[in-house]
């Protein structure tokens, strides 16, 4: 078997590039994914019953029949790299064709299941900035042998671009379809095993305890056991059913806590396993990381609108914090488009600043202006009011249900949360404009920082409640076709939001700018 | 058409932008409500007159208010929208301001505009109404125009398309 891929057609005169197919091994990788997730079905097929033929003939079925998908799907299935295209043809009855236009491709992502790593195969996705219709989200060929895959994915982001001129662009790829080159990136970050402290401090905690626990049932019903068969564990719920209530809520906590800790630095050690951010020689970041499945992640850095610092409350708690790249057309399994994993805060902001190439003070550690009084009212009020329901609606439960009667002081406690979450809310709101960067911070159970390229900006939208308009705020979005699509600056004062938009992208607002006069009229057009 | 009423004063120093929607749009917003009133109030009264006399006593209640409060709506707002709704078009940006209680301006500038679409809803089409979309590279993007006459929203839209043809730039 060869990492050159077979040709398929001729070369078409007029775009001369041939079809290829994907890479042969999928014959096998294919129906094998599929077999593994029919196992249990085979599994009950076959070991249930007391061995009529019938099943076994049926479980046969299902083989050939995943063979005979495999077989088609490899056949039908055909792609190729024009000067403008990526092109994808797939299906037999229901025949798709997709393509991508390849000035519009942003980033592509390279990924290799465990099934596909041993077989050295790779799945490319080539995500496109958002078109119309087929084009919006791109498409993936899974999958190619790792060289072609790593051959696709220079070829396609190495597109001199008529803006960004750059000197030697060719001569890049290494001996094309030869063994996957080390490529020479420069090195931005790597790993420190130190970072695991910050795992349990991630959502990715609770995600740790789904994970254990059906890891754990899995093997158990694997083995064909039973929780309660066990006689240790059947004795231990008999115990915690005899001990009292907080005893049992205490232990369960307890477990569940060290489960969500393990399960937590699991996860982290299987995502971010030989985590690496490079600059490639081609201008394109790749975050290179997995221990099971292996993820490359490229993003070209003309696509690059700018970064975000996020901070969930405890790993702010915790001093990390976790650098995510605005790119335009990041597809969805990219994470956000998470450059690191959580890691010491000064660490992710160095890490902006090594993406963006931009000194961290007039990126995501930009001195920030506060924003005015009447909002630390708002976010006061949005903050305790909500709180302020519950807790009524505690004491009114706990009037009409005897039983329920400690559920109204003990929502007590939610006041004094709510009012320290909207000073907090309050704290964290800021806004800055930088040479280049449009830097804006908000929340307090997730706190971003979010610095935007100023020439990223494709429109502005200024919103403006009831209440805003009797304080005199107003909630300033930049629109930006990278990340979120929209960053907002929340709460600023209405004069200032308009400043800082109209000083952000000069020019586009000016026509509009001017006070609003009530008596005066306008004509129409 | 009547002369416009004043502008409605904003908290912001933007000026609104320079034309109003199709009067027709308040019979449109106005339909819109009584449908949708209508469709609340409907069922209630239809389990009114299934049940009859075994009826909740609070339904003949509950159904006059909702009646009454979406009449109600029906009969005010509409009108206000059309004092706020106003649009734009100029060589480089598209402008709009919309909304009542939570006010929304937007400006996409004409260089970003990616698609232009029309777009008649069933009551749109009984009015001769049409609504323009402009959309950006962004999914935050898109700035509609709503309520304007159908040949008008038509033109616009062959205009918009021309002006953007002729920008250069990859939209993003």
């Amino acid at each position: 078997m060869t990492d050159v891929e077979q040709v398929v057609a001729p070369a078409d005169p007029t775009s001369g590039a041939p079809w290829r197919h994907l890479d042969p091994r999928m014959l096998v990788v294919g129906p094998l994914g599929g077999l593994i997730q029919l196992v249990p079905v085979i599994a009950v097929l076959l070991f249930t019953g007391r061995g009529e033929p019938v099943r076994i003939w049926a479980a046969l079925a299902i083989a050939g029949l995943l063979v005979l998908t495999g077989v088609v799907r490899w056949r039908t299935t055909r792609y190729r790299v024009t000067e403008d295209r990526v092109e994808l043809h797939s299906g037999w009855l229901r025949r798709q064709q997709r393509s991508v236009p390849r000035d519009r491709i942003r980033t592509v992502d390279l990924t290799a299941k465990l099934l596909h790593r041993i077989f050295g195969l790779s799945v490319v996705r080539v995500c496109a900035a958002s078109g119309s219709g087929l084009e919006q989200h791109g498409l993936s060929l899974d999958a190619v042998s790792k060289a072609e895959a790593e051959r696709l994915r220079r070829e396609l982001l190495e597109r001199p671009s008529p803006a960004v001129a750059r000197p030697a662009a060719p001569a890049v790829a290494g001996p094309p379809g030869g063994p996957a080159t080390e490529p020479p990136g420069e090195l931005l970050a790597r790993l420190h095993w130190s970072w695991l402290r910050f795992a349990p401090l991630t959502f990715s905690a609770l995600a740790g305890i789904g994970a254990v626990v059906a890891a754990v049932l899995n093997l158990l019903d694997d083995l064909g056991l039973d929780p309660r068969d066990v006689p240790a564990v059947d004795d231990a719920a008999e115990r915690l059913a005899g001990a009292p209530v907080w005893v049992g809520v205490g232990i369960v906590g307890a477990v569940l806590l060290v489960v969500a800790v393990v399960g937590s630095v699991l996860l982290f050690a299987e995502r971010w396993w030989d985590y690496r951010l490079t600059r490639e020689p081609d201008g394109t970041l790749r975050v290179l990381r997995g221990l099971l499945t292996r993820r490359s992640l490229s993003v070209s850095e003309d696509r690059l609108r700018g970064a975000a610092i996020s901070e969930p409350l405890l790993l702010r708690a915790g001093r990390g914090a976790q650098c995510h790249a605005l790119s335009t057309g990041l597809g969805r399994g990219t994470q956000g488009g998470a450059l690191q994993p959580p890691a010491p805060r000064s660490e992710a902001h160095r890490v902006a600043s090594a993406v963006l190439r931009e000194h961290p003070l007039v990126i995501t550690r930009a001195p920030l202006l506060r924003h005015p009084r009447a909002a630390l009212l708002r976010r006061m009020s949005r903050a305790v009011v909500p709180a302020g329901v519950l807790v009524a609606g505690a004491w009114l439960l706990g009037a009409l249900v005897p039983a329920l009667a400690w559920l109204g002081p003990a929502s007590l406690v939610l006041l004094p949360s709510a009012v320290l979450l909207g000073l907090d809310r309050y704290r964290n709101l800021g806004h800055a404009l930088t040479g280049r960067y449009l830097v804006t911070r908000l929340g307090s159970v997730h706190r971003r920082t979010v610095a935007l390229r100023r020439s990223g900006v494709i429109g502005w939208t200024f919103r403006q409640s009831v209440f805003q308009r009797g304080s005199g705020l107003v909630t300033v979005e930049a629109v930006t076709a990278a990340g979120q699509g929209g960053y907002q600056v929340l709460d600023i004062g209405a004069a200032d939001g308009v400043a800082l938009a109209d000083a952000a992208t000069p020019g586009l607002l000016a026509p509009f700018r001017g006070l609003p006069s009530p008596g005066r009229r306008r004509a129409a057009r | 058409m009547q002369t416009a009423p004043p502008p409605p004063p904003t908290a912001l120093p933007l000026r609104p932008p320079a034309h109003q929607v199709h009067p027709r749009a308040v019979r449109w917003w106005q339909l819109r409500d009584v449908l949708g009133t209508v469709l609340l109030t409907a069922p209630q009264l239809a389990v009114l007159l299934v049940l009859g006399a075994d009826a909740p006593g609070w339904l003949p209640v509950t159904a006059g208010v909702t009646a009454v409060l979406g009449l109600a709506y029906a009969l005010v707002v509409p009108r206000i929208l059309y004092r706020i709704h106003r649009w734009e078009v100029t060589g480089e940006a598209v402008y709009t301001l919309s909304g009542w209680l939570v006010r929304e301006w937007r400006i996409a500038p004409i260089s970003r505009v990616q698609t232009v679409d029309t777009e008649h809803g069933p009551l749109q089409q009984l009015l001769k109404l049409a609504s323009v979309t402009v959309t950006t590279a962004s999914a935050r993007g898109p700035v509609t125009i709503r309520g304007l006459d159908a040949d008008d929203a038509a033109e616009l839209a062959r205009v918009l398309t021309e002006t953007t043809q002729a920008v250069p730039g990859d939209a993003t």
